[in-house]
């Protein structure tokens, strides 16, 4: 059973290079039961999003 | 340097990079040596930043990492510990989100953000936002802003950086569980129901 640290090693580095299928089963079993980890994983995925749309604010769009 | 809107644009901020660099450094020479390097490692991707603030702390970031890296080879340990708080404070924050047994302490799980999307059209948002990244390392920033700013994959991030894959991974690992940190305390705090 992976542990949640592990996990979220793991989810990280799904979102920078393929996982192997053993990882993808491994981890898609803890989040079926883990919801911090879940949220983990949805919020590392806003940071993506945020970043793209902070390096497009125009000036305007800004303080 | 070339003539274009973004490389003006970096231009236009030499002078407080300038004054960043002289006062860390208390050289002049190597201070204009460090943003002119940093200068011209901005250039790469300028064309993918949309306004002024992104841009500035992207800059920042370079010319911060490339002060430590000057300070460190001078073997000026104090001054850097100074400047930037330390990746191992970072991991030491992060491993006190778990238990023992390797799971999240009830203190430490992530909990909802409730609708994050709707943050992303609140101007404070951003100035939080800037804030955290600001206050990751140097290193760590500066690897996270090559993936996820420029959009660079982590093996040319390794290259260019001189990292190895495994360093790479933990730097990045290091630097979403740090800003994710941030962030909730910083700006999603109260919102999410308990878990």
């Amino acid at each position: 059973m992976l542990t949640c640290r592990h996990a979220t090693r793991i989810m990280s580095e799904g979102m920078d290079r393929p996982l192997s299928l053993g990882e993808r089963l491994q981890l898609r079993f803890h989040l079926a039961f883990c919801r911090g980890c879940r949220a983990f994983r949805r919020q590392t995925a806003f940071l993506r999003r945020a970043s793209r749309a902070f390096i497009r604010l125009s000036d305007d769009d800004t303080p | 340097m070339t003539d274009t809107p973004q490389a003006e644009l970096i231009s236009s901020f030499r002078p407080q990079m300038l004054k960043f660099a002289r006062l860390q450094l208390q050289d002049d020479a190597a201070a204009e040596d460090v943003v002119q390097e940093a200068m011209e490692s901005a250039l790469r991707g300028v064309d993918r930043f949309g306004g002024r603030s992104a841009l500035k702390t992207w800059l920042f970031t370079i010319v911060r990492h490339k002060v430590i890296d000057a300070l460190r080879e001078r073997g000026r340990s104090v001054q850097v510990s100074s400047l930037e708080r330390d990746e191992a404070d970072m991991d030491e924050a992060f491993e006190a989100l778990f238990r023992e047994n390797g799971h999240w302490s009830p203190a430490g799980r992530p909990r909802a953000w409730g609708d994050p999307e709707e943050a992303l059209a609140q101007r404070q948002f951003w100035q939080v936002f800037e804030t955290c990244l600001e206050v990751l390392p140097a290193r760590t920033a500066r690897v996270f802003m090559m993936r996820e700013f420029l959009g660079l994959e982590t093996d040319e991030i390794c290259t260019t950086l001189q990292l190895s894959i495994s360093n790479c991974n933990v730097i990045l690992h290091r630097a979403r569980a740090g800003l994710r940190q941030c962030l909730s305390t910083g700006w999603f705090a109260g919102e999410g129901a308990p878990c």
